[in-house]
């Protein structure tokens, strides 16, 4: 019922390919906007910044850069982890090389580092698809690890290994390394992630989207209409690569304040591949949903057991939580293996036509 | 060779313009076998072309040899005049040469409009950052192109079918929106590799009027492969026939049928 689309006439093909060909859409997005810029900035707690907001954005925002690789141009890739420490190192050169560079540039800059090694890595696609790129990306993942770890000029041969945020200011406002306020943290992440989704959303709907989904269905047919598939497959690594740098630079400097080399090791890889397929492959908002799940479903089941009086170990919690959020994932998929977001299309669907079946 | 040469009126008096594509001494070999052995043949301007043969005559590889996708090892394609250096299938279709697929090969997970827009991609030209602003010409190109792309929705007959995911259309429509893909790019040359085949006899007479009505209306080029006879017999303006790799014979439909080879090669010889 809320949902009725009766009376929205569409009188030209710019309103139907408009962002929004259904009001409700609209006006939904606006309240999630609302809430995000306004009422999450005035209610949060510090334990909810750190442990919610800033985590399920930056995710986001690494799980889209996977989807557009992965979901939009069909490239299967397993070394997201080690593109997001290319951005994080990146970032941290840029800053200590230009002291007075702008942090929000140097971390604009430093997906374009990533998108160089993506590029160079993404190389092997065009030769091999599926499972076998997948492998090729993995030797990706282990040897930038390796090189984080070796390559003591990435952190400044310091000895710890590790690199360190320091204090970084704009306009007068910290916004990174310790002194940084949580909140300010946030509007910038918010901002940056923002910005990065409507870029993506044009990105995909338009004529380059439909170069990759072509790629993705059937490449000798997307070859013989005229697509360039070392091109598209290559602008697609460019692209992901750009963006996942970009989230790892915030990873880094805007949420975990320090990172070693192990930080970027396969699990992250595999934690943003989960939160991409369970969000839903080729969807962009599915990267939100899925975040949301995965940021948010342990902290969750961190709290309740102590809500509701229940006296169990930490320990216990931890894994408990590892089981639960397995089952989850595995239960999504069965319900929906194309994620949250084809769940929400289909519930959609249902309240357009509700309540008539058909 | 004079691009003008050769003009001729066909028996229902469409006046056919020279020569656009011609193939000289084509011989494609995979290893030891030989697909197509020295076979030659033109298609003419604005003329509806069929290849036909038996099973394994080595049709779809010429056609695939015409789009790009195979590289002969002898002789030469020549194309509006030029003789054409060995490109890659995507070079070949931006020259403004379409084909439709024997399996349909369609984009899946894509919608029919969008599918049909792919088929426009040769056209677009905005670079990536005006797209990714959907500013700067972006969305005007965008716009100017669906407006061709309604147009042909409109011509097949498929308005009603635009928005649906393209894996839920039944056999029959996915061909004719694999049709309207091919012909989204404006092609001058359009290939179309056994448009009918499993196709019942209400869909092969709507195709049928479709390949008559492109033909006829955007003065399309069409080279086909068809194994129904009838309709080959009906719809072309000249035919080649091969068997084995070789050309047994090409002239128009009632020559091809009298030749004693091309009888020979569907019904069998005694020995």
């Amino acid at each position: 019922m809320i949902y009725r689309t009766v009376g929205q006439f569409k009188t030209s093909y710019a309103s139907d390919q408009a962002l929004f060909p259904v009001r409700q859409d609209a006006f939904l997005l606006g309240i999630i906007l609302l809430f995000a810029w306004v009422i999450f900035p005035l209610t949060a707690s510090e334990f909810a910044f750190q442990t919610l907001l800033i985590p399920i954005l930056i995710y986001a925002l690494a799980a889209m850069g996977l989807n557009i690789l992965t979901g939009y141009a069909g490239q299967l890739s397993l070394g997201t982890g080690a593109f997001m420490g290319v951005g994080a190192y990146a970032c941290y050169k840029l800053i200590t090389i230009f002291p007075w560079m702008n942090p929000v540039v140097a971390i604009l800059l430093s997906g374009i580092f990533s998108a160089g090694v993506g590029v160079v890595f993404g190389i092997p696609s065009l030769r091999i698809k599926g499972f076998y790129l997948a492998i090729a990306t993995l030797a990706a993942q282990f040897f930038l690890v390796w090189l984080f770890e070796k390559w003591s000029w990435l952190y400044n041969d310091n000895a710890s290994g590790a690199i360190q945020v320091p204090n970084l200011d704009m306009f007068g406002v910290f916004v990174a390394g310790p002194q940084a306020a949580s909140i300010t943290q946030y509007f910038v992440v918010l901002a940056i992630v923002s910005l990065m989704t409507v870029l993506c959303i044009n990105l995909t709907r338009g004529n380059q989207g439909r170069i990759w989904k072509a790629t993705r269905d059937m490449d000798i047919a997307a070859e013989l209409i005229g697509i360039n598939l070392m091109k598209s497959k290559l602008t697609a690594f460019a692209v992901s690569s750009y963006i996942i740098g970009v989230s790892g630079a915030l990873f880094v400097f805007m949420w975990r304040g320090a990172a070693e080399p192990n930080l970027f090791d396969i699990p992250l890889s595999f934690r943003v591949l989960f939160i991409a397929i369970i969000g839903g492959l080729g969807s962009i908002m599915g990267n939100y949903l899925g975040a949301i799940l995965i940021v948010g479903l342990p902290v969750v089941l961190n709290i309740v057991p102590e809500a509701i009086g229940l006296d169990i170990k930490s320990a216990t919690v931890e894994h408990l939580n590892i089981m639960i959020v397995g089952a989850l994932i595995v239960f999504f998929l069965i319900i929906e293996p194309h994620g949250l977001a084809a769940l929400w299309r289909l519930v959609r669907e249902k309240l357009i036509l509700w309540p008539f079946p058909h | 060779m004079n691009a003008l040469a050769g003009n001729y009126t066909t028996a229902d008096g469409r006046k056919i313009g020279g020569v656009m594509m011609e193939m000289k001494n084509i011989t494609l070999k995979f290893g030891g076998v030989t697909a197509i052995s020295d076979i030659s043949f033109d298609i003419h301007e604005g003329e509806i072309r069929a290849i036909i043969g038996p099973n394994g005559a080595g049709k779809s590889s010429m056609l695939n040899v015409i789009s790009g996708f195979y590289h002969p090892q002898e002789g030469e394609v020549w194309f509006r005049g030029k003789k054409r250096p060995p490109m890659k299938p995507y070079e070949v279709a931006r020259q403004g040469v379409a084909r439709t697929f024997q399996n349909i090969a369609l984009f899946d997970g894509m919608s029919t409009l969008d599918n049909i827009m792919t088929g426009r991609l040769t056209h677009m030209k905005a670079p990536m950052w005006r797209q990714a602003l959907w500013w700067g010409g972006a969305e005007a190109e965008e716009v100017v192109n669906r407006r061709q792309v309604e147009k042909i929705i409109d011509f097949l007959e498929i308005q009603h079918i635009r928005k649906t995911p393209v894996g839920r259309l039944p056999y029959g429509l996915k061909k004719r929106v694999e049709l309207a893909r091919a012909l989204a790019a404006e092609p001058k040359l359009l290939l179309l590799d056994e448009p009918m085949a499993g196709m019942n006899v209400e869909e092969k007479e709507d195709m049928s009027r479709f390949i008559l009505d492109v033909n006829d209306e955007f003065g399309t080029t069409i080279a086909l492969i068809e194994h129904d006879m009838g309709v080959v017999m009906d719809l072309s303006d000249r035919v080649v026939v091969m068997d084995y790799g070789r050309k047994i014979g090409d002239g128009t439909p009632d020559e091809v049928r009298k030749n004693q080879d091309v009888i020979d090669a569907y019904l069998g010889v005694e020995h």
